[in-house]
Formats: structure tokens, sequence, C-alpha cells
């Protein structure tokens, strides 16, 4: 038996209590989970051990089923196993209809953000995706045994406020809590270590099932900068089965009719010659087509699978010029080349990007799994395993942030590839006597007509005192945080009023909506839940308590008055006091005070860390 | 209005290191990243998002001399001119409409080339300029200082202006 640890009186239970950080990759064909075990991040399998979850939800009245069953038996309910629900976060249903028609699901009219009507009643993309990461966070927990602390979860480097904002609220509605949202391709990159270099610029070139996206990075000293972007949202490594199956028909003699009755059948097929071909020069492959006695062999080589394929390898390599010649860099300054996506096994692909790049792939992590690795990593620091990790990573803005102004101009903010987080402030007046609202379009995007960018938010100011044109000041702050999300604040000056904000996301969620749809949720299990909210604030509370003592014995004689130190620990004793209690509301409310009390006493020790920090170095210099 | 000299403990003054600018941005990044209080209590992140969002455009600010000299001006309490008062300054004016019409001239990249050095000679003297005006604290000196700053604001727009003529003409 582990013998018992008792810790010094006065000092944390348990000091080095691993806590648990998943990383996410959440894509549009498959999703996977990682963490760090034993000092290593892997990815985490389910009970057959396969790694991928398919990102595909079939929505039936009894039960929602995420991954390979719900994926292999689409075909028997197409309009309700929802695919690639990724092209939809953050969207309207004309954006996505207008590149993908013939759509199997039923929509709900008149609703501008897409809602799927399904046996489980209308759910829209956030709430899909919400399934899918429940699934990810069930399999985490059952693999680590144990509590998730909280999640990175990656998305591409060119989402907007609107894709960000839905992301982060679907891990909130499947009871995640977001660490940080990491662009993908520096999540590939941390995985290789490339973070600990000083500087350089890094290719990521990302073939998935369903989407191309390949990202030029320059890192400088910790900060991850996107330089550029580009991409084929509708070209994958599922296009290369398509022709592969295509090309297996010809072989067959087959017709179109019978081409069709046996489309699943080819795609299969040509799926595994794909496969083999990836470390073979020739593979054989038995097909059994429908109402067969037999099944038939064919044998297919490299060479003849190059020449299908190598036009559309050819469409990613002058998409990737594009992007180095948007990323101003050439290709001698490219250091290093990532491969993300299962469909950079394809030798062709590796070929061609070694050609264009002049250098050879990284490619020793699993294409797959290289960003939910890179993601775990993160997380694995985020929830504070590696204290003395001196990584830090610095995100910037993907694109500007303005507000529409006179005759449909959009004025930027702030200008993409900011360093984020960063907050700025900017005045507007009034247009009218006596006017007492003000209508502000929030937009991102580098166009400068307002249609050319996307629309994020309208925000309607109110309770403006009435005065004359001109007279009121409106400071309206935009604060956008670490995961690149953007919020705003609005305030007269001259009255010091508060202005009312209503937030209207264009597309999302209103915070009261996921607050209902998590109740919602969570009706059933009721007790669970209050069990479980009881927990949660005993262990803030205990968190609280603990980090005040510390801050205290540290510097509560040096930055405190004797009487602010005694409300202080007044409102501490009533915490332990309601802690040790049943009553929720009485914790939360006692935290409440404590928070307030200290919330000088926490700004003047984070000033005095500033303060010896900045004067330590200037001792170095001299 | 925050004092951003304060906020990175270097001296109040256009000639700065940039060198421990950069230092200095580091160890405060290090100190204040949201990332390094992921598990904090809400209070802590508020507090330092906001700190780390000012070190962040600090930064940036002190960085570039036009921005840095703007924030010094502010922290002597200059009010800046705003850019209707720049336009009563006739002779600035012509040189402007004199810088508009050379560029719409220059069509080859080699002119164009040669207008990206003139421009850099003079932006170069232009911070030379201010940086004399701003050596002393003195009304006088702080409000041509603040005339100068609008013109180089100028050149630097014009620059990009060259540049991107100058793509332009490299890429077709």
């Amino acid at each position: 038996m582990a013998l018992l640890q008792i810790a010094e009186p006065g000092q944390s239970a348990a000091p080095h209590e691993r806590k648990i950080g998943v990383g996410i990759d959440l894509g549009t064909t498959n999703s996977l989970v990682s963490a760090v075990k034993s000092g290593q991040c892997v990815t985490l399998a389910d009970e057959h051990e396969r790694h991928l979850l398919p990102s595909v939800v079939n929505y039936s009245e009894a039960s929602i089923d995420v991954g390979y069953h719900a994926r292999d038996n689409s075909n028997a309910d197409p309009a309700n196993t929802i695919m690639s629900i990724k092209r939809f976060m953050g969207r309207s249903l004309a954006d996505v209809t207008a590149h993908w028609d013939q759509l199997p699901y039923q929509f709900v009219a008149d609703s501008i953000s897409p809602r799927f009507i399904t046996p489980r009643g209308e759910l829209n993309p956030i709430q899909i995706s919400s399934h899918i990461l429940s699934a990810l966070k069930k399999r985490a927990e059952a693999r680590m045994g144990e509590e998730i602390t909280g999640a990175v979860i990656t998305v591409p480097a060119y989402f907007d406020d609107a894709q960000r904002q839905g992301t982060k609220d679907a891990a909130q509605l499947a009871g995640l809590n977001v660490l940080r949202l990491l662009n993908e391709p520096t999540a590939a990159a941390i995985a290789y270590g490339l973070d600990s270099k000083e500087e350089g610029v890094i290719a990521v070139y990302d073939l998935g099932g369903g989407t191309f996206d390949v990202s030029i990075l320059r890192l400088n000293k910790g900060v991850f900068e996107v330089l550029a972007t580009g991409g084929n949202s509708a070209l994958g490594g599922d296009d290369f089965d398509h022709l592969l199956a295509s090309h297996l028909a010809q072989q067959l003699g087959l017709d179109a009719v019978a081409e069709k009755q046996n489309h699943r059948r080819l795609m299969n097929a040509g799926k595994e010659v794909k496969e083999s071909l990836s470390n073979a020069d020739s593979s054989v492959v038995s097909i059994q087509l429908v109402g067969a006695e037999q099944s038939t062999q064919l044998s297919m080589q490299l060479e003849q699978f190059n020449q299908l394929i190598d036009v559309l390898v050819k469409q990613t390599i002058s998409t990737c010029k594009r992007a180095v010649k948007d990323a101003r860099v050439s290709i001698e300054e490219v250091d290093n080349v990532i491969m993300v996506g299962g469909s950079t096994r394809v030798p062709l692909v590796r070929q061609q990007v070694e050609v264009f790049f002049k250098k050879a792939p990284l490619t020793s992590i699993d294409p797959d799994k290289v960003v939910a690795i890179g993601a775990g990593i993160q997380a694995d620091i985020l929830v504070g395993n590696k204290p003395d990790s001196d990584m830090l990573l610095l995100d910037v803005l993907p694109l500007s942030l303005g507000i529409e102004t006179m005759g449909g101009l959009v004025e930027k903010i702030i200008p993409r590839n900011t360093t984020i987080p960063v907050a700025k402030a900017q005045e507007f007046t009034t247009f009218k006597d006596g006017q007492t609202a003000m209508l502000v379009h929030v937009l991102q995007g580098e166009r400068e007509l307002v249609e050319h960018c996307r629309s994020l938010a309208k925000f309607t100011l109110k309770g403006i005192p009435a005065m004359t044109a001109g007279a009121a000041h409106i400071r309206v702050t935009f604060q956008v945080d670490a995961d690149g999300l953007l919020n705003v604040t609005a305030m007269e000056k001259s009255s010091g009023v508060k202005a009312e904000v209503q937030v209207k996301p264009s597309y999302g969620l209103e915070e009261s909506e996921i607050l209902d749809m998590l109740k919602s949720s969570m009706q059933n299990a009721k007790q669970d839940m209050q069990a479980r909210m009881l927990k949660e604030q005993q262990v803030d509370a205990s968190r609280v308590l603990e980090a005040m003592h510390g801050a205290l014995a540290e510097d509560g004689d040096e930055l405190l008055s004797d009487k602010e130190r005694d409300a202080i620990d007044h409102a501490l004793r009533n915490l332990g006091l309601c802690a040790a209690d049943n009553d929720v509301d009485a914790i939360k409310r006692a935290i409440d005070v404590v928070d307030k009390l200290s919330q000088d006493f926490a700004a003047r020790r984070m000033d005095k860390s500033i303060q010896k920090a900045l004067a330590g170095h200037s001792v170095d210099n001299i | 209005m925050m004092n951003y000299f304060e906020l990175y403990n270097l001296p109040e003054q256009f000639e700065i290191d940039l060198i421990k600018l950069k230092d200095h941005y580091q160890t405060l990044q290090k100190l204040t990243h949201p990332d390094r209080f992921a598990s904090a209590s809400e209070q802590q992140k508020r507090m330092y998002l906001t700190k780390n969002s000012q070190v962040n455009d600090a930064y940036s600010v002190l960085k570039s001399p036009i921005s840095r000299g703007e924030h010094l001006l502010i922290v002597r309490g200059v009010k800046l001119p705003s850019e209707q008062d720049t336009v009563g300054d006739i002779e600035f004016l012509m040189e402007q409409m004199e810088w508009r019409e050379t560029l719409d001239d220059a069509t080859s990249a080699q002119a164009l080339e040669k207008l990206v050095v003139d421009n850099h000679e003079i932006l170069v003297k232009q911070e030379k300029i201010i940086s004399a005006f701003l050596s002393h604290n003195r009304e006088q000196d702080n409000q041509a200082a603040a005339q100068e700053l609008g013109k180089m604001k100028f050149m630097v727009k014009l620059a990009d202006e060259i540049e991107t003529k100058l793509d332009r003409i490299t890429d077709s």
C-alpha cells in the first residue's frame, strides 16, 4: 500500500497533483482527442483501438450516434446523418448552400443561420458539433480515468470571430472548459517542437479527407504570425478515391447504372488501392459486384495512380505557390514544411511538395494525429502541469476588425496580424440633435466595403443622454482575447452613462441561448447537476482560500493597510465557514465578496511583480 | 491614458533603447499573458487580460517612432492636432501635391525604386528633426514636433503607396 502523504500545515495538500488537459482536433471529416501520458502526448483510442472519430452524427428518436457507425450507415438515413458540420459553423445557410447544393438535409425555412430538422428536434451547427465534442470528452474520461480539467481546441487559421465563437460555444455546451483555441497549423508546428526555435518560416500543408489548407507561419521568439493562408474547401483525399472508383468501374466495363449501384464497393476498393500504394509500387484489389457470384481481381500500378491524381496534386501546389507569394517570402526562406492530414501519405503528394518547397517535408509524426498532438502538448502546459515551461504562444488576429461608417464603408479598428489580446477604443458621436440611440455594425475582413466583409454583430447603444448633434462622446472599446474572440463595451463619456450594449451575433448564439441549451440538456440529471455544482463551488472556495492565504503571507503586510487586511481576513473566515456547508449560493456569494475586497490587493501584487521583474532586468543590463 | 514608458520601465523620452524595449516586452509577456492564468480565478483572468492588452498595445506604440512621439506628447499633456488642423499648412500641402505628382509620373520599376530611396532618406531626416524637438519638454518645441509628426505620417503612408505600386509592376 502506498504511504499517505501529509502536507505541511498551511501548504497546498497536493502541490503536484496532475491535472488532465486534452487537445482536440475538431476536423471536417475526422476528429481526435489527445493527452499527455507519462510525459508523452498521445492520441486516445476508443474501445476498438481506433484513434480517429469520424465527424458524423446520426440522429434518431432513440439515440444520438457519433462516429464510425453513423458514417458507415449514412446511406440508410442520409437526411438525419450530418456530415462535415464544420463547414456550417458560423456561416449562414446561404453561404453553405452556395458551395454545396444537393445536401440531403432538411433545414428550417426562414432562418438565416442553418437549423437542421432532425428526430431530436431542430439543431444548429453548434449543437451538432457539441455532440462530436461530447463523444471525444467521454472517450478521454474513460481512457484517462479522471475528469478533464480543460481542453485546447484547434481551428483553421483563417476562421473568423463567428466561427471561433461557435467552436468555443460548442465546447462549452459539451461541458468542456476551453483553455484556448489554437490555430491548426500552429498546433502542428508545436507537435514538431518548432516553437522552441528562435525564428523561422514554416509552411503547413494540410490535405484532409475533404479539404485542403496551406498556411505560411512566421515564428519569432514564441510569436506565431500567420503570414498567409490558402486552400480549397472542396478538395481532399476523398477526391482521389472518387477518381480511383471511376477508373475501376471503367476497367470493369460498368455502365452508369451499374457504377451507381456499386458506388460504395467501388469507393472502398479505391480507398484500399490508395492506401496500399502508399508503401508499394503495385496493388491488387478484389471487388465483388452487386449480384455477382465471384469477386474480380484488379491490379494497379503506382505509375497509373499517379497519373490519375496528378491534376489534383498540381492544384494544391499552385495554391501553395499563391500562399507563398501572399506571405511575401521566397521559397528559400521557408525553413520547414509540415505534412498534415491522412492524404499526405500518398507518395506523389510528398514528392511534389518536396519539389516545390525544395526541401523534404516533416513526416515523422502521423499526419492524422499531428494537430491533435500539438493541441495536447499546449493543453498540458495550460492546466499547469509544467510550471517551469518557458513556452509562450502568442497569436495574432487573423482578420481585421472594423465598423461600418457612412456610405457602407468599413473603418478598421484593429488591423489583422495585431498581437492578441488587444484592446482598442474608438469614439463616436451623434448625428442628430436629441439622438439617444446608435447602431454600431461590427465587421471582420480586409475589404473596404461592408458587403465584402463578414458581419459579426450589430450593437444598439441605448440610453445616450439627449444632447445637440456631435456633443455626445461615446467611447466603444473592442477587446479581443487570447482566442481571438471579440467583446465590445460602450460608454458615454461626458455624462459617464454606461450605454447599454445589445449584442446580436449575426451567426451563432447569445450567451443566454447557450445557458438555456445547457439547462435543457441537463434537466434530466438535475440532482446530479446540483451535487456537481456544489462540489465545483467547494473546490473553487478552497482554491480561493489557498491562493489568498499564500498571497497574504507573501505581501499582506507590505501592500495592505490594517483596515483592508481586517476586511479580507473577515471575508476569508466567512468563506471558510460557508465552504463547509451545503449552500451553493452562499459559497458563491462569499467568493464574490472575497474577490471584490481583494481586487485592489491583486492589482497591487501584479504591479509589484512587474516592477520587480523589470527592475531586475535593468540591473542586469548595466 | 496609461503611460507606456512607465509600464515598460523606460525613460520618458523619444530616443529609446529598442533592444531593451524588446527585452522588457518578453519579460512582461511572461508575467501577464492569459495562458499563464488559464486555471486562475475569473478576477485574475480579467485583470491580466487587461494588463496584457496594454503590454501589447504599448509595444506596438513604442516600437514605431511616429506613435512613440505622439504618445510622448500625450504624456506631456500636449493636444495633438487633428487632420483638419494640418490642412492650414500651405507649404506642406504643396509638398504633398508634388509628391503625389511624382508618384503618378513614376511608371517604371527604376523610377519607383528611386522614390523608395528618396522617401526613406526623408524619413530618416524627419526622425532626427522630431527627436531634436522632443529632447526638451518645451511648449513651443512640442508643438513643432506635433507638426513634424503629421508630416512624417504622410511620408509613411506615401511609402506604402510606392511599395504597392512597385509590387504591381514587378508582379505583372
